[in-house]
């Protein structure tokens, strides 16, 4: 009824971090049973008109099967491999072992809800941890909308010529730029053009810039992952084109959606580079209640305390550290248990 | 902006009501005088800006007053830099300015061309320390031109009997502020006599635990750094007396405050607009980092100027009353 | 989006004709939806334009008082000494030896992480480890710049007791380990989109598990995986963090990772958080240096996608 519809073969176009390239059905891996060394004096069956090889009657080692030693190598190259997936998680044991071993002792609920102060032990965290969440929030409003707006209009509407590929490029290369340059881009134009001075609402459009793309990315992969099918049957029955993304394709690709914007906003709570040029504070005093109000963020408390030539401020910018890790660890866990849950039912 | 202002709490009629939340929340989200008021339009805010190296005492100026205060009150500090400082407070968009260095002559042309009038307070001094690693015995004493020999630029100085013979033949190690620092231009300044006239091949770093770190683990080790990571770390490190022609003086308190400890004390200050001056809680919360200074100060690892020096600057500030105009022109 | 050619049969549960149930009305939103959805899609070019044209702004004049080729060419980068030299080749040097040890230590980790997890992992395992590897992909670089500063720095004093106190060898190491996962997540991706078929074939030839996974399986795969490599060189390429915490000031054209560097993006924080004025042409050097910057990501991002699309295969 409509023009031709969007080719929902899944191909990994842009590598994205959402398993969509996974097989429907699991691999089995076969075992070496059948693989032994011919016992001595049976002949190997071959074809009988088949003449053996030149090379091999030039040199006959250099076919022999050599099995024993290519079992060796494997098993070899497996042991390397864990050894390589381990120094991974013995990295991150590590980390994790030394902030709570220096920050543990200072984490209380006073600290948790206090507010800076120049001695370390009554230093806390009250206001950065509203500021972060703060900027959760409005940047999940603006990125949001943007990020699946622009997903299903590249996925949906725009017909498949060279200006989608380039918006498409232009996308995967925003996505690699530096955050430090999207910190440029807020100072100059959020702070500096729109007036908008130190307040929340400039860090959160410079957040939001700074993670579109990973949520158009992760967006159109979902989108691309619905099935051809429900948009033939739904275009068959005479819905019009957004009727057949409102109702049947965004509910089927939501999860995806959501896992990608997870880990995006976990990306945007973390930064400290662009909110540093865009101007988060140094010492707060208050709870900021408002978008156009000043504020600081975790990480920038993290980084001013460590820059403190007090031991005592780099305990409390561990036990910082270890409250920023907790949320974003809670983030990850909720995106990978929703990863989890719908690709398996798929 | 202050008309504007007032309206924050409030949403713009435009924006219509019911039905339509999502254009309701967009146009909360987007609308210019929700989000564009600009900070200190409150009354009761305070909105600093500056060197990082004034930050610690503004910072324990603005706990305390906070504490002291019987109403409500806002100090906000950043951490932009002198320069950056500068540049927000000649645009009129801060009350007070930290700052660890004189205002240069360009950022006063900003000020006056945006009718930007200031005073300028002393606060502190910040003894710049040289310092050698703990077990460096030999080194007790540095003259200025001694220094002035191992830190200019294109300098010969390789080893530790290049600067005197007596010295071992072992290679200095360097370390010093990065460029970015109001610690490397005073520094320069005051041994070079000239502003980044410095050799190539220090290891710079702009985190002064950094080069603490450095000195206290190279016992060939030379490097220079704020009084205050030398205070924190004086266990592990070693002080330099510096000579500047009339004896060698220790960085202490005692002889940073009475200024015999030269050429290497910077002073550290504060800049007020006037125009912020008409509002009664900026004047308080100067009075109050004047009145206090000589009690918070030290604390803070930085020294404290002497008392007739904050006695002058609360006179200056008593002659601004409720109208902001100075009584008499400030000295 | 046209109304339809020949008038359809009314729907069996309503007696209204399409007309009055409001085709036309929904035709209408539609274009209105579109109309958002462009205007949606059209930020992220803008977001392009922006960034371009701010950098561009502010290098234009710091590139009047300072002839690009001096820039581009010189090998001296002292903006704030007393003799001023404008060479951006240090802090390039510095950026890509860092990136280059961070890509020495994460490629060989992540690649064998990710022929681990995809060929010889139970699915158990599989599910368990490979979460703990994205856990590492989500630390703050705040908290990577601080573990390097206060353990990895000592640590590799006591090795190396010559090193200077910043040195390139402590950030590789730390920001090698944070971009393993973005290396091995891609790779193990792009590994399993490779159809069982070509392994199964592999194996009823008698090729042992190595042999499948480094003849068949990577050499199949090795697009993706090759891009992987690219984009996590572009990520260490751009960090700030961990180089601003943890690393010294000092720009230095060397190849030795022992010795101080100062990266791009450390400059840019570091300056920007500094005492310059603004407006002067030091200050200026930010958006020069960011210039560079946003240029040398763009042509790694640009190479990865070509690599990409050239020599993707395609499975049906």
């Amino acid at each position: 009824m409509t023009e031709q519809v969007k080719d929902g073969m899944v191909t990994p176009a842009v590598p994205s971090a959402l398993g969509s390239g996974r097989q429907a059905t699991p691999f089995v891996r076969p075992t070496f049973a059948g693989l032994r060394p011919t016992p001595p004096g049976v002949a190997i069956p071959r074809k009988p008109d088949t003449p053996p090889h030149p090379a091999a009657q030039r040199d006959p080692t250099r076919f022999a099967p050599r099995i024993a030693q290519r079992r060796l190598i494997a098993s070899g190259f497996a042991a390397l491999c864990l050894f390589a997936t381990l120094i991974g998680v013995v990295v991150l044991a590590a980390l994790l072992f030394d902030i709570f071993r220096d920050g543990a002792g200072k984490l209380s609920w006073s600290m948790l809800t206090g507010f800076p102060s120049r001695f370390a032990d009554r230093a806390g965290i009250g206001p950065a941890l509203a500021g972060s969440a703060w900027v959760l929030f409005l940047t999940t409003m603006l990125a949001f909308p943007l990020g699946v707006g622009t997903a299903i209009w590249l996925e949906e509407y725009a017909p498949n010529n060279r200006w989608r590929r380039l918006i498409e490029m232009n996308i995967a290369n925003l996505a690699g730029v530096p955050s430090i340059v999207y910190g440029i881009l807020g100072l100059a134009l959020f702070v500096r053009v729109l007036s908008l001075g130190r307040s929340l609402m400039a860090a959160a459009l410079t957040l939001a810039l700074l993670i579109l793309p990973v949520i158009i990315i992760a967006s159109q992969e979902a989108i691309k992952a619905v099935p051809r099918t429900i948009r033939l049957g739904a275009y068959a029955l005479g819905a019009t084109r957004w009727e057949t993304i409102k109702h049947q394709i965004l509910p089927m690709a939501m999860p995806g959606i959501m896992t990608g914007t997870i880990l995006a906003l976990s990306r945007a709570i973390g930064e400290a580079a662009p909110v540093i040029l865009v101007g988060a504070l140094g010492f707060v005093a208050f709870i900021p209640t408002n978008p156009s109000d000043q504020y600081t963020v975790l990480p920038f408390q993290i980084f001013n305390w460590v820059s403190r030539p007090q031991t005592a401020f780099h305990e409390v910018a561990a036990a910082a550290s270890i409250v920023l890790l907790v949320l974003l660890l809670s983030m990850s866990a909720v995106a990978i248990w929703l990863r989890n849950k719908y690709t398996r039912r798929s | 902006m202050g008309a504007t202002c007032s309206m924050r709490g409030r949403v713009p009629s435009w924006c219509g009501s019911g039905a339509a939340w999502w254009r309701w929340v967009a146009c909360v989200l987007l609308s210019p005088p929700l989000v564009a008021c600009g900070p200190g339009s409150a009354s009761y805010t305070v909105s600093v800006d500056g060197s990082s190296t004034v930050y610690p005492i503004t910072e324990a100026m603005a706990e305390e007053f906070g504490i002291a205060s019987t109403e409500k009150v806002n100090v906000t500090i950043a951490t932009s830099g002198t320069g950056g400082g500068f540049k927000a407070f000649c645009a009129g968009e801060r009350d007070i300015s930290n700052a660890s260095r004189h205002i240069k002559q360009g950022e006063q042309a900003l000020c006056t061309q945006n009718g930007v009038d200031f005073v300028e307070f002393n606060i502190a001094i910040d003894g710049l320390t040289v310092a050698v690693n703990p077990t460096n015995t030999f080194v007790k004493c540095l003259t200025v031109a001694e220094l002035e020999q191992i830190w200019r630029p294109g300098s010969t100085v390789r080893t530790w009997s290049d600067v005197r013979p007596e010295w071992p033949d072992e290679p200095i190690r360097l370390y010093g502020a990065g460029t970015n620092s109001g610690t490397f231009d005073y520094f320069t300044e005051a041994i070079m006599g000239r502003v980044g006239a410095i050799r190539d091949d220090f290891s710079a770093s702009e985190d002064d635990n950094v080069l603490v770190q450095g000195v206290e683990g190279d016992r060939n080790a030379l490097g220079f750094f704020g009084y205050a990571y030398y205070a924190e770390n004086a266990s592990r490190l070693k002080s330099v007396a510096v000579d500047p022609g009339t004896g060698c003086v220790s960085p202490t308190p005692a002889s940073i405050q009475s200024g015999t400890y030269a050429p290497l004390a910077r002073p550290l200050l504060i800049y007020v607009s006037r125009k912020s001056m008409t509002r009664s809680v900026v004047r308080d919360f100067v009075r109050f980092y004047l009145e206090h200074a000589i009690q918070y100060v030290p604390e803070t690892g930085y020294v404290p100027l002497p008392a007739e020096v904050y006695k002058k600057h609360l006179a200056t500030l008593a002659q601004f009353d409720s109208t902001g105009a100075a009584t008499q022109a400030a000295p | 989006m046209t109304a339809p050619r020949a008038p359809l049969p009314t729907p069996a549960h309503d007696s209204r004709s399409w007309g009055e149930i409001g085709l036309k009305r929904r035709h209408a939103s539609e274009r209105r939806i579109r109309y958002l959805l462009v205007g949606a899609s059209a930020v992220s070019i803008l977001t392009t334009i922006g960034i371009v044209a701010v950098l561009v702004f502010e290098s234009i004049g710091f590139f009047a008082e300072v002839s690009p080729w001096e820039f581009l060419t010189g090998t001296r980068w002292t903006p704030l000494f007393e003799s001023k030299s404008f060479g951006v080749l240090p802090l390039l040097m510095g950026s890509l030896l860092v990136a280059g040890g961070a890509a020495l230590v994460a490629l060989p980790i992540g690649l064998a992480s990710a022929i681990y997890l995809s060929e010889y992992a139970r699915d158990g395992v599989r599910r368990v480890l490979k979460p703990v590897l994205e856990v590492l992909a989500g630390i703050p670089t705040v908290v990577y710049g601080y573990f390097a500063l206060l353990y990895v720095t000592p640590l590799l004093r006591t090795v190396w007791p010559d090193a200077d106190i910043f040195n390139a060898a402590s950030a590789c190491i730390v920001m090698g380990i944070m971009i393993v996962p973005m290396v091995s997540s891609l790779s193990e991706d792009a590994m399993s989109a490779v159809p069982r078929a070509l392994r199964e074939g592999a194996y009823a030839l008698g090729a042992t598990r190595f042999e499948v996974a480094t003849r068949t399986v990577v050499p199949a795969a090795l697009s993706g995986i090759i891009a992987s490599f690219l984009l996590a060189i572009s990520r260490a390429i751009g960090e700030t963090m961990i180089v601003t915490i943890a690393a010294g000031a000092t720009p230095n054209m060397t190849m030795n990772p022992l010795r101080s560097v100062q990266t791009m993006t450390a400059y840019i924080a570091q300056t920007s958080m500094g005492e310059l004025p603004h407006g002067t042409v030091e200050y200026r050097t930010i958006f020069a240096v960011g210039l560079t910057l946003f240029f040398v990501t763009l042509l790694v991002n640009i190479v990865s996608g070509v690599v990409l699309r050239r020599y993707r295969e395609v499975y049906e």
